[in-house]
């Protein structure tokens, strides 16, 4: 169940059809800068294939110039420590 | 909600605050409004504005709060000062409330250990033993040593205790340590403390000098503003005046290195230029300046007991071109290292009167044994040219800590300090004790000791009570061995309040656990005399409580309860009005509670419901009243001094035995001694120990390699630690550079407690070291 963010760069004069398009999928939330020509997006899925499925839709659209990655989180890998905290 | 969607939703935000923070370092100046819709549009997020935590620059910030826990920071986009961004460092601030030793539980020494009481216990042990050591050793035998990031109200009940109450002046603050230098530079040119400028200078400069302040690390926001304003106006310029290379000079359009100690001659050489070519605005000096000179060859403050007292005399302005004739560049050149047509080139930019000019510093300038004299000297150049208090020219003092200005400088927390004016003065004295409602004899007309002395004091025993609050004195005083064994000798009585076991926790009888940043509510004031509120907005955990309140309830116990009456809902508002009646004049009025509670910070002089922006300018002013363009009202000349301040050689320079300069300070990503920034994992794991830079070809001739280990050995200690060889920074030859905010390594026991005599303020950037390969 991983949680990662991204930098997105649109095409050129397509930041809001981007932010618009992402906004719309499932499990992203994506936000503009006020005065840059990029994008945060933050992706939040329930488990492997959807996370597989989202990423390749990701890599597809055709408004969308480059996409990276700035953190990246699993459950999977922490659940020790998660159920330390809910304990 | 449960435990489990508030530590989902508190990862997403981390994820969001990461990739902002990244987008920051490659974008200056960009921000992000929208975050806050993004975000909240869940529901479960709310967002609160306070300042930011760490430095001294005041970003607003949004923390986002889930139930009881604060789970995101953002940039306020209403704050002028970051306009919606942040640092690394304040993206991750809410992390540092959260670490897993967090003191929770107040703890006395008993038969040599630690353990845990009730925190009213420990309060009424500090009170009794206070009243023991009084009345034993006298009122001077009990201090309070605090801090930059005090809040207001913290320093405010401070000094009204030890100075209204119990009748000591023993009452001093780290930012003795970081910034006393730029206040007696404030006071020796202009009367009054604080800059005449403000942030909105950096949208308005052409030019910027960066002296001896490495921006792009401490002042990271502040830097991406000047980037920004540079790439936007595309007539703009940054010159790094500094003694190693840094993210601050390859970021430059051009990096002038000078040896440590000469940029006293560098600064007049530049005047002698100016004069030499005619570049004076004699409009403005002969309207606005006058000349002065003090002692000479006043020594360093090595010695106990050291005392200083500097004496103005008036000068003509033909004496201090006199002055200036040893200061031809290429004499200078042979001192500093500058190329002479640098040198030029510096003053050929002050000089232009088509360019506006912003001169930053902060530590190299003030932790200096010349420090009041090296903030004299680039006065002397910004009122020579008459560049000075108007949007874009601005001679500015930027601050480390939080509220280094707001609690320390503008509360008084320092020995001489009342909140309005020096003990030394009746009037003063009198103000205080009516406001506080003491006796004015209570109040001691002799300051007694500053930092260093202080801390000297509690060695030799004339000091027997110490209380330490929010500061961390075991890391970060110079030659530390001798102070750590001097708290840790018999009948001395060490109290210390703070949120995480330190070095300074170690040596402590009592630990108070405190409250920390947004567990309280408080004020905090910048670099540039803004003011700015915070809500409590979590609470804190298990007995922590403020400090304003250990100490309120403390001086109940001593039984001060009529200077100390307030509810625990409501004191924070009641000591704001008391305070405030302090500064009650167009010179210093601060705004009332209700404006503060409302605002992202507020700029004083707040008169008639405006802020100052420049001071001393008729335009901006409400204080100004001469009937010209500027009036410097803290003279009584009504005119600001350009002094005559020579050149002086370091308290310790290299030589044959010892044959590097050691050099102190900070990175980017960990606040002062790291005892909050290296409890957040991801500031902890991008720089996790501390290191030592050494030049490439220094590194080659001791034979070490990136990572080997490298004894530093000076006349007080020796350290032993990782090289950093082409690293972020880089020095020159014949100098070594160590981040002083890992306890693993406690760089302090190498340095030399030098102080600037007239400042009192340490010299953390010079001293002579030798190395080895270890």
């Amino acid at each position: 169940m991983p949680i990662l963010s991204y930098i997105a760069g649109p095409r050129e004069g397509k930041k809001q059809e981007l932010l618009e398009e992402l906004n719309r999928l499932n499990y992203c939330e994506a936000f503009p800068a006020d005065n840059v020509d990029i994008l945060i997006l933050v992706t939040d899925t329930p488990d492997k294939e959807t996370e597989e499925a989202l990423q390749k839709r990701l890599k597809h659209m055709k408004n969308m110039e480059s996409l990276s990655m700035t953190f990246g989180y699993n459950d999977e890998l922490y659940e020790g420590e998660r159920n330390d905290s809910e304990a | 909600m449960t435990v489990k969607l508030d530590r989902r939703s508190f990862i997403k935000s981390a994820a969001a605050t990461s990739a902002v923070a990244t987008a920051a370092s490659l974008f200056p100046g960009i921000s992000f409004a929208d975050w806050k819709k993004q975000t909240g549009s869940n529901g479960m997020i709310t967002w609160k504005k306070a300042p930011c935590r760490f430095c001294g620059t005041g970003c607003g910030v949004l923390v986002g709060v889930s139930g009881d826990r604060a789970v995101a920071v953002k940039g306020d986009p209403k704050c002028s000062v970051n306009k919606g961004l942040c640092c690394v460092k304040g993206y991750h601030s809410v992390q540092a409330l959260y670490g897993k030793d967090r003191l929770t539980r107040a703890q006395v020494r008993k038969n040599g250990k630690m353990v845990e009481v009730p925190v009213s216990e420990a309060l009424d042990l500090i009170a009794a033993k206070m009243k023991e050591t009084i009345k034993k050793h006298g009122k001077d035998s009990v201090a309070i040593y605090g801090s930059g990031q005090w809040t207001i109200p913290d320093g405010y009940v401070a000094s009204k205790l030890f100075k209204g109450c119990i009748g000591t002046n023993n009452v001093e603050a780290n930012a003795r340590l970081c910034m006393a230098s730029a206040v007696t530079g404030f006071l020796t040119s202009f009367g009054l403390d604080e800059p005449m400028g403000c942030y909105e200078d950096i949208e308005n400069a052409n030019v910027f000098v960066t002296w001896g302040n490495n921006m792009a690390e401490m002042h990271p926001v502040l830097f991406s503003r000047m980037l920004a304003a540079r790439k936007r106006k595309k007539d703009v310029i940054l010159i790094d005046f500094a003694t190693r290379t840094t993210r601050t000079s390859q970021a430059a359009d051009k990096s002038i290195l000078f040896r440590p100690q000469t940029d006293l001659a560098v600064a007049n050489a530049i005047c002698h230029e100016i004069i030499r070519n005619n570049w004076v605005n004699w409009d403005f000096v002969n309207k606005h300046v006058s000349f002065h000179k003090g002692k000479t060859n006043i020594g360093y403050g090595l010695e106990d007991h050291f005392a200083f007292k500097d004496k103005a005399e008036n000068m003509t302005f033909e004496e201090y071109k006199e002055f200036l004739r040893e200061y031809t560049p290429e004499k200078v050149e042979k001192i500093s290292g500058v190329p002479a047509k640098d040198i030029r080139y510096l003053a050929s930019l002050y000089g232009d009167p088509k360019k506006k000019v912003t001169s930053f510093w902060c530590m190299g300038m003030n932790q200096h044994t010349r420090g009041t004299w090296i903030n004299n000297l680039v006065y002397n150049i910004h009122l020579l040219v008459g560049k000075i208090s108007t949007p874009g020219n601005s001679p500015f003092s930027l601050t480390g800590q939080p509220s280094a200005c707001g609690t320390v400088r503008e509360v008084g927390t320092l020995t001489h300090k009342l909140p309005h004016g020096v003990v030394m003065k009746e009037e003063a004295r009198k103000m205080a004790a009516e406001i506080w409602d003491v006796p004015v004899s209570n109040i001691d007309p002799k300051p007694t000791y500053h930092t260093v002395e202080m801390f000297r004091a509690l060695d030799r025993g004339d000091i027997r009570f110490m209380w330490i609050q929010v500061t961390n004195p075991m890391v970060t005083m110079p030659k530390l061995k001798r102070y750590r064994n001097g708290a840790l000798k018999e009948d001395r009585f060490i109290v210390v309040s703070d949120v995480y076991p330190t070095p300074t926790t170690d040596v402590a009888d009592v630990i108070l656990p405190a409250a920390m940043w947004v567990e309280q509510e408080g004020m905090f004031g910048n670099s540039e005399r803004r003011t700015q509120h915070f809500e409590q907005i979590v609470p804190p955990p298990g007995e922590a409580m403020s400090d304003t309140w250990q100490i309120i309830e403390v001086a109940r116990r001593l039984g001060f309860e009529k200077q100390f009456p307030w509810g625990k809902d409501e004191y924070i508002g009641k000591i704001w009005e008391e305070y405030r009646r302090f500064h009650a004049s167009p010179k210093h009025n601060m705004a009332p509670y209700e404006v503060l509670k409302k605002r992202s910070g507020v700029q004083w002089p707040f008169v008639n419901g405006r802020e100052t922006r420049w001071r001393y300018n008729a335009k901006y002013d409400p204080a100004v009243s001469n009937g010209e363009e500027f009036h410097f009202y803290g003279k009584k000349d009504n005119r600001a001094w350009i002094w005559a301040r020579p050149y002086e050689p370091a308290a310790e320079s290299p030589d044959q035995e010892y044959n590097f300069w050691l050099n102190t300070g900070r990175v980017i990503e960990h606040w002062h001694t790291g005892s909050m920034t290296r409890r957040v994992p991801i500031l902890h794991n991008a720089v996790p120990s501390s290191y030592v830079e050494i030049n490439p070809e220094d590194a080659a001739e001791l034979g070490v390699v990136n990572g080997e280990m490298v004894k530093i050995i000076s006349r007080r200690g020796e350290i032993v630690m990782p090289a950093s060889i082409n690293g972020r920074g880089v020095p020159p030859r014949g100098m070594v550079f160590v981040p002083f905010f890992d306890e693993k390594y406690l760089i302090n026991e190498v340095t030399l407690d030098a102080f600037c005599p007239i400042s009192k303020q340490p010299d953390y950037k010079k001293c002579a070291v030798r190395l080895e390969k270890a």
